[in-house]
């Protein structure tokens, strides 16, 4: 295997990693993900990383990267399910995961993505209103 | 265990957690002996161009652990105390590994001589 697939609902991209990844795997993730966020014009991204047993600079960096990209391409992401052991480990390593936002699960991740975004058309909406009424 | 591409991580890593496990190490000790570890041993790919690993347990007392030293015949570094600082990277890097591992165990020592190679042993105690 050489990809983790990436699905889409809706107007998010949902990926669940299953494994602890080889380089290779977590790159080919960034790039896809990126591609994939600019080609569908998703609003959100969700990596579900509770079945990763370790994040290092490395693989802290590629998640830390997914946050920046989706950002610039007008989208969100979010990592869930992190175990607390990584949390712990990851403060003491030094590593803030700079870009990208985090919650306890896929639940509460999709919840969270939805509000960042209404959050979004709502100030949108009103911009719209007030450029109409001048 | 040689270290000569990225390949070699994953697996070396689940080979310290065998260690680790055997030993009856805690969840959250592993976690922290397993990322130093990845840290170690990818400055050895990517600065030196691969190495040796050993990973043994160790027993004090009472208390059991697990040693692992990495050895390459890299470049050496020339300013140990420099490299070990927070945020210093000459692979413009974050410059996290270093010291980001050296808090993560109970003991760390480097030992580097430039031109001839770098040395790294830690050991992550049981409940240290
Ligand atoms: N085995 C080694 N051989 C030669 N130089 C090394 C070795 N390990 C580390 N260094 C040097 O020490 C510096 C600091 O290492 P450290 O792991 O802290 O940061 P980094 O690898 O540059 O960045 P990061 O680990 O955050 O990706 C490196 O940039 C490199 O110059
Ligand atoms: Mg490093």
């Amino acid at each position: 295997m050489d990809r983790i697939p990436i699905l889409r609902m809706g107007k998010f991209l949902l990926v669940t990693i299953q494994i602890d990844l080889y380089d290779r795997l977590a790159t080919n993730l960034e790039s896809d993900l990126v591609n994939m966020v600019n080609k569908t014009g998703a609003r959100g991204v969700l990596i579900d990383i509770s079945a990763l047993s370790i994040v290092d600079s490395f693989m802290g960096r590629i998640l830390g990267n997914i946050g920046t990209m989706s950002k610039i391409m007008d989208a969100e992401a979010v990592v869930v399910g992190m175990q607390p052991a990584v949390a712990i480990t990851l403060i003491e390593l030094g590593l803030e995961l700079k870009g990208v936002h985090t919650a306890l699960n896929v639940e509460k991740g999709m919840e969270l993505l939805h509000e960042k975004i209404s959050f979004d058309e709502d100030t949108l909406d009103e911009a719209d209103y007030e450029n109409n009424s001048e | 265990m040689t270290i000569e591409k990225e390949q070699d991580v994953v697996p070396f890593r689940n080979r310290v957690k065998e260690h680790a496990v055997k030993i009856g190490m805690s969840i959250l000790n592993q976690t922290k002996l397993i990322t130093a570890a990845s840290e170690l041993v990818r400055n050895m790919l990517k600065y030196a161009g691969g190495g040796v690993t050993t990973i043994e347990v160790l027993s004090k007392g009472r208390e059991n652990g697990i040693r692992v030293v990495f050895q390459d015949k890299g470049p050496g570094i020339k300013d140990i105390k420099q490299a070990m600082q927070d945020g210093f990277s000459t692979g413009k890097s974050l410059g996290v590994g270093l010291p980001g591992a050296k808090r993560l165990v109970s003991e760390f020592d480097i030992k580097s001589i430039p031109g001839e190679g770098t040395t790294v042993t830690i050991i992550k105690w049981k409940n240290g």
